[in-house]
């Protein structure tokens, strides 16, 4: 009964061993990317990430990007909650078609969807014209720049919105209705509060696509500039000694936020 | 209490239920007994207005409850899974019904302490539902479902999620519980056991039908088709010819025996073949005439199998015959294969079956 060492365990399981050594590159090239960036900044050069920090311009299309996408992460909500719930509850003609749609977002060009939103935007567009008579105006705006990020970012949020209500039991809702509860009363009692790791979880990974939203908001919007679009700008205009304390800033906010949202929503956890 | 008329419903292409027909007295047990994929479920799910049907009425109370949806059908419905709601606690659960229909906290109060003494779960109701045993689960839901004075509790496989001995239990409970609430209760089982054990009254369904209705004993002698008799596992089932058909007897030929018995009512006299159905317990075997027993029958003995508390003794007498006995009998009788036996059954025991 001697105690296994690291060894035994490879010689057991050369397979999962293999896997694990070989999965860890892509780990590495992660984490060598990201800390790359960071020592550069943070140890090399503090002094300017720090003058950087205090530079309000850049505070502010960073602030700019994290509440966009908060409002984008808000209509996603607001729109993908009843769609997700249809779709997880319901068989009906076309579903498989719409399941496609709902996905399309994810595997065209952003620039593609840039494209396409003005096309469909724009003060002289179909959609931009009336909604220009509102008052509310997409092109070189900040609603542009939430339309972009939802359009890129809702399918993240539905399809685990779906998963989550999916992973409800029907036998659960229909023992609820017996028990005197309508559909209504129903949905906010049970089929809700139990997906609702999965719909928060769906809400973070859809606010972090927003925030990570470039090709899209560009074309559609490129002022009021948002962090990625700043950063290419200071990129093109003053190299990596401009726009890399940038990057790094954000990468921190991104992350901290991040780690957070994610530690709030996993105490939820039963 | 619950009248089902003509009731039908297609679900895709893949199942329906036809023209079903049922009455359920106020207080009675009624179980609708049929094997898997019967539809059993599908069935209690309309009768609960989780769907609505194309074709036919549903009645509870003598109210029309058709169209109604299930939280204005004042029924309570248990699954098989039990289905508690995993994000909240016991008496939560329990106490869902009450809330829902706003009864005030005195009364909730009230009403959830007399179903912890009648189900005995007190030292459930804070505990978390995923953690609860098979068992407890079920007393949970069952008091969950009774919590709102429902006219009707249907029950689909309330116990076949459960190990041996709990549902020995728990089915010796669900009787005297049956019976001290005067409950209506409608029991869907693919369980034989449990049938005999709870019901007052059978119903068989096959294939999305009713096949036949009656009382235990109605079901289990006397099937009303060669499809029911085999799912009731009548063991012993021979093909006779009819030798003569009066307006009260009948004359049987089997394997050249004469039998003769009472003409059963609906009975066609212009049949020729059928079989002749008798349940293994329905048989004696013995050595002398010592029974009133008219039918009495020579054979040997081809094999005796044990089954838990009783011995299967299978006989040839020229046809096979399956019986059970004690294992007294198996010792004092000296059953054992190749010993030579009589066999003698009442022929009231005896089943006609058309083919």
């Amino acid at each position: 009964m001697g105690t296994t060492t690291f060894f035994d365990k490879v010689r057991q399981q050369p397979l999962m061993a293999l896997f694990f050594f070989i999965g860890l590159t892509i780990v590495i090239f992660v984490i060598a990317t990201l800390f790359n960036l960071l020592y550069q900044q943070l140890v090399l050069n503090p002094d300017n990430f720090l003058a950087v920090s205090r530079d309000s311009a850049v505070l502010r299309s960073i602030w700019l990007t994290l509440y966009t996408s908060f409002i984008a992460t808000l209509f996603a909500l607001l729109a993908g909650i009843p769609l997700a719930y249809v779709l997880a509850r319901k068989e009906f003609f076309g579903k498989q078609i719409i399941e496609a749609f709902i996905d399309i977002p994810v595997i065209i060009p952003h620039t593609v969807a840039g494209i396409a939103l003005f096309s469909l935007l724009m003060k002289k567009g179909t959609v931009g014209s009336v909604f220009a008579s509102l008052g509310i105006v997409f092109q070189d705006s900040m609603w542009g720049i939430v339309a972009a990020m939802f359009f890129v970012s809702y399918p993240f949020f539905v399809n685990s919105a779906k998963d989550g209500f999916l992973s409800v039991s029907p036998n659960l809702e229909h023992v609820s209705r017996t028990l005197g509860a309508s559909q209504w009363r129903t949905f906010f009692s049970i089929s809700l509060p139990l997906s609702i790791r999965h719909i928060a979880s769906g809400a973070i990974m859809a606010w972090a696509r927003g925030v990570s939203e470039f090709g899209a908001v560009v074309v559609l919007a490129y002022y009021p500039m948002i962090a990625s679009t700043l950063i290419l700008y200071k990129f093109n205009t003053g190299g990596l000694q401009e726009s890399q304390p940038i990057a790094v800033l954000l990468i921190l906010i991104c992350f901290v936020t991040f780690i957070c949202l994610r530690l709030l929503s996993n105490t939820r956890r039963r | 209490m619950i009248r089902i008329e003509k009731l039908g419903n297609t679900w895709g292409d893949t199942f329906s239920l036809k023209d079903i027909s049922l009455d359920v007295e106020e207080g009675e047990y009624f179980v609708i007994l049929g094997p898997t994929g019967a539809g059993k479920t599908l069935l209690l799910e309309l009768i609960a207005g989780i769907y609505y049907p194309e074709r036919g009425h549903i009645m509870i109370d003598g109210e029309d409850k058709t169209s109604r949806p299930p939280e204005r059908r004042n029924i309570g419905f248990m699954y098989q899974d039990y289905s508690l709601f995993p994000h909240m606690d016991a008496k939560g659960n329990i106490e869902y019904g009450m809330r829902v229909r706003g009864i005030d906290p005195e009364e909730r109060g009230r009403r959830l302490e007399e179903l912890v003494g009648l189900l005995d779960i007190s030292s459930l109701l804070h505990r978390d539902v995923t953690t609860l045993s098979g068992g407890e689960q079920q007393k949970v839901a069952m008091a969950r479902a009774l919590a709102c004075y429902p006219k009707v509790l249907l029950l689909d496989e309330p116990f076949s999620a459960l190990d041996e001995r709990t549902k020995s239990r728990l089915i010796h409970e669900m009787k005297a519980l049956h019976h001290h609430e005067r409950l209506t209760v409608v029991h869907v089982t693919h369980s034989q056991e449990e049938a005999l054990q709870l019901a007052d009254r059978i119903a068989i369904m096959m294939d999305g039908r009713i096949v036949q209705v009656g009382t235990p004993s109605e079901i289990f002698s006397r099937p009303s088709s060669m499809d029911i008799a085999d799912f009731v596992k009548v063991e012993n089932i021979w093909k006779a010819r009819v030798n003569e058909c009066t307006h009260d007897t009948l004359t049987l030929d089997l394997y050249g025996y004469e039998v003769r018995m009472a003409r059963p009512e609906q009975f066609d006299c212009t049949e020729r073949e059928v079989r002749l159905l008798i349940r293994p317990e329905d048989i004696v075997v013995g050595s002398g005439a010592r029974t009133s027993a008219r039918n009495r029958f020579h054979g040997v003995i081809t094999a005796v199998e044990q089954r838990g508390f009783y011995h299967v003794v299978r006989i040839d007498c020229g046809f096979p015959v399956v019986t059970v006995v004690t294992k007294n009998s198996v010792e004092e009788l000296r059953l054992e294969v190749g010993a030579s036996v009589d066999i003698f059954f009442k022929t009231t025991a005896l089943h006609v079956v058309s083919v």
